[in-house]
């Protein structure tokens, strides 16, 4: 990585870093995988259930709701208050700049997901008073999380680059909402005929696939999970992330700034 | 040397419900600054003056033309290196302090990581921060905070440093203080382009200036020249008007208040004029040489009807 990217990433962590808001939905998440044992105590037989539905799904709905709030303003920020105009002024390509918002966002997410799992398997200890290989297994669940965070702050991004900060959130979170119904639409775009057929399949190929990627149900009912699935998976993520953040570039770098 | 060359650079925006009318904000613009000149882009707000900034900068996309810096294309990222730019109003990351601050633009400019530190520090004390320590910028006056402008636009010590209303919004306390630190920039040699509309900032401290308003390049002049362009005549006042017909041969736009005429006069003919007077027993109030201000030259360029005789 080259030293003005990296400077760009190491910034945009720094800045989320330093944003209290961000502290406010951490300190909330913890108290929510703090609390989990006490869901356990009403649910008789099914603690373990409970809790690693409740903490695994807080790591990922709470993970993307961070990386919309902050990739919303990525962009569209440093335009408005023009913090962008010392930045293009120097020998910084536009996307440098994309590229370098974007890995500084995934890093900030990947350090949410790591102090919250380390939070998730605290409780997950203080209610099993152990750690079995099974709760190893939960890895992959959060794994599959972070590279919900690569997709989604790559479409965040994308609408950033281009867009106002509430249109980017309302589209973000709309395609967050779609992405995670994919299946079905995979499967009503199989059922369809003619025309519908075609713009239900390119809709489906189109939105990003988060149902593939949540596998919270399985791996709390220790069910495996093959070795494919988190290749597959793996390439999916990172391949539509790329095209997606190279969308992001194309239309920045033709853009002119207010 | 030629170190900022403009060719017919221009900017038009697209206006209305369809977008399909332009209009523009920056007519076709043909300047050149020399090396080791302070040159004030003048203009009344609205003028065109950071349109071209920001053309030239990269930040908006020209509609035609061109530009080179220090004979390179300006599109070219590397001749940023070289390059200094402090927009106007600057806001900064005001998470981060002031070493911070420097410090990331410092490394985007491609200043290597040995003795950075070291130039941040001098670099503070240059801009009169070196007490500030770790304080963020949320915390700093309007003055500070475009004293760090000035520090991260020279960081990476460009040869040429592009200033957008660098006075703008300050005390007069603060305006001092940046004039001091563009003159010193401007004593070891370096090439400012600075936009104002405060003219007497420019009149202290450019060698030439433009004058731009409407988009359109209005005039281009050396500063001490507009200075003396009105040397050589003197602003007569006296009481009684009935003399003015005796001397109306000489007196230079007559201004009549009431009994009292204002009227300017070639200095060689002041003597002649003055006899006349006191023959008509007009009686004298004052005798002004004049001198030319910038003031009159922009407002001569600015002015869409007669232009104002200097």
């Amino acid at each position: 990585m080259n030293s003005r990217l990296s400077a760009i990433t190491l910034n945009t962590f720094r800045e989320a870093v330093r944003d209290r808001v961000l502290y406010n939905l951490i300190i909330f998440v913890l108290l929510l995988v703090a609390s989990a044992p006490l869901f356990g105590q009403i649910s008789i037989g099914l603690e373990r259930l409970i809790l690693v539905n409740v903490g695994l799904s807080s790591i990922s709905v709470f993970g993307i709701l961070i990386g919309i709030f902050i990739g919303i303003g990525l962009v569209s920020k440093e335009i408005e208050k023009k913090t962008l105009y010392t930045i293009l002024s120097r020998p910084v390509r536009r996307w440098e700049f994309i590229v370098g918002k974007y890995f500084g966002l995934v890093l900030t997410l990947v350090v949410n997901a790591i102090l919250m799992s380390v939070g998730f398997y605290v409780a997950l200890l203080i209610s099993e008073h152990k750690l079995t290989g099974a709760d190893g297994h939960l890895l992959i669940a959060i794994y599959f999380a972070v590279l919900e965070f690569l997709m989604i702050t790559a479409v965040t991004l994308l609408f950033s680059s281009f867009s106002t900060p509430i249109f980017s959130a309302i589209f973000a979170f709309a395609l967050f909402v779609i992405g995670t119904f994919a299946t079905d639409l995979r499967n009503f775009a199989a059922a369809a005929h003619g025309m519908t057929k075609w713009f239900a399949t390119a809709a489906a190929y189109a939105v990003p696939n988060f149902a593939s990627l949540n596998v919270i149900g399985q791996v709390a009912h220790d069910q495996p999970l093959g070795g494919s699935l988190i290749v597959m998976n793996t390439l999916y993520a990172l391949l539509y992330s790329a095209a997606v953040t190279a969308g992001a570039v194309l239309i920045f770098e033709r853009r002119n700034l207010k | 040397m030629h170190v900022i060359e403009i060719q017919g650079l221009s900017k038009d925006y697209p206006v209305g419900f369809w977008k399909k009318q332009l209009r523009p904000a920056l007519k076709p613009l043909d300047l050149a600054v020399e090396q080791g000149e302070t040159f004030g882009f003048l203009g009344p707000n609205g003028a065109g003056k950071t349109t071209t900034l920001k053309l030239l900068m990269g930040i908006i996309f020209p509609s035609s033309g061109s530009a080179r810096i220090l004979g390179k294309d300006f599109h070219d990222p590397e001749i940023k290196r070289r390059i200094g730019f402090l927009p106007e109003q600057p806001y900064f990351y005001d998470y981060l302090s002031a070493p911070e601050l420097l410090d990331y633009y410092a490394q985007l400019s491609g200043v290597p990581q040995t003795g950075r530190k070291q130039r941040i520090s001098e670099m503070l004390d240059r801009v009169g921060l070196g007490d500030v320590g770790n304080k963020q910028l949320r915390k700093f006056s309007k003055g500070m905070l475009q004293r760090v402008g000035i520090a991260q636009a020279i960081i990476h010590d460009p040869e040429v440093i592009f200033l957008d209303e660098p006075m703008s919004g300050l005390d007069p306390l603060g305006r001092h203080e940046i004039r001091e630190l563009i003159q010193s920039l401007k004593d070891v040699g370096k090439t400012i382009f600075f936009s104002t509309h405060i003219l007497s900032d420019a009149e202290a401290l450019c060698d030439r200036v433009a004058v731009i308003h409407k988009g359109e390049l209005r005039g281009v002049g050396v500063v001490n020249d507009l200075r003396s362009s009105a040397a050589g005549k003197t602003e007569v006042i006296w009481e009684g008007a009935s003399a003015l017909g005796s001397v109306s041969n000489y007196a230079l736009e007559p201004h009549v208040t009431g009994d009292t005429v204002r009227a300017t006069v070639s200095t060689e003919l002041l003597d002649t004029m003055l006899e006349r007077l006191r023959q008509q027993h007009a009686r004298l109030i004052s005798v002004t040489p004049l001198h030319g201000t910038l003031e009159q030259y922009f407002l001569s360029r600015t002015s869409d009807q007669e232009p104002v005789r200097v």
